[in-house]
């Protein structure tokens, strides 16, 4: 299952053509706490050329908006590191 | 009135204003309370919606701000991020000197 949802994130994630990404399951931590049953909650640090001269808010935006809805199906929380190459 | 217009009125009456799972004394999610700390930690006073007491929030902030999880924080009616943002600014000492030019 946890397996799953981290392919799917790749493969929505590689919109960004990150240089590096890493995705980390983080669903143990949470397992009991009301909405954990609804998706997993996961840890992400990606790097890329995209987010070259975009704030914060602006990063978040785009991961978010290149998982799409699987933030409303398959994860539950999600807490980003969005990185360019020199940073 | 429409809830996408409550909502601008509430980010713009509060110089700082947290929507979040919970409130800051109770807070009912780990991100949550984590953002609601390191505003707490700045010193300065800031609103809070708790987003589990009102579901039109809950539902409809989402789609306001084009940003789809909890908690969001805003700063002179801009979204500054939601936990991991308002964490690394705090971090970096940026975002109490936000917060203070927010309240001047």
């Amino acid at each position: 299952m946890s397996e799953q949802r981290i392919t799917l994130m790749k493969e929505k994630l590689a919109l960004l053509q990150p240089l590096q990404l890493e995705i980390t399951d983080d669903s143990h931590h949470h397992a009991g706490h009301a909405g954990a049953d609804n998706g997993g909650h996961f840890s992400l640090l990606i790097k890329s050329d995209q987010f070259v001269g975009k704030n914060l808010v602006q990063r978040h935006r785009m991961v978010y908006d290149a998982l799409g809805d699987l933030m409303q199906t398959q994860i539950h929380a999600l807490s980003i590191r969005a990185l360019t190459p020199n940073e | 009135m429409d809830i996408l217009e409550r909502i601008k009125e509430q980010v713009t009456a509060n110089p700082v204003i947290i929507y979040m799972k919970g409130t800051p004394k109770m807070p009912q999610c780990g991100f949550s309370s984590r953002a609601a700390q390191a505003l707490q930690a700045c010193g300065i006073p800031f609103a809070y919606v708790n987003v589990l007491a009102d579901e039109e929030i809950l539902v409809n902030l989402p789609r306001f701000a084009n940003w789809p999880t909890f908690p969001q924080i805003y700063v002179k009616g801009e979204l500054i991020g939601g936990c991991d943002i308002t964490l690394e600014l705090h971090q970096k000492g940026e975002l109490k000197q936000m917060l203070e030019q927010a309240v001047v």
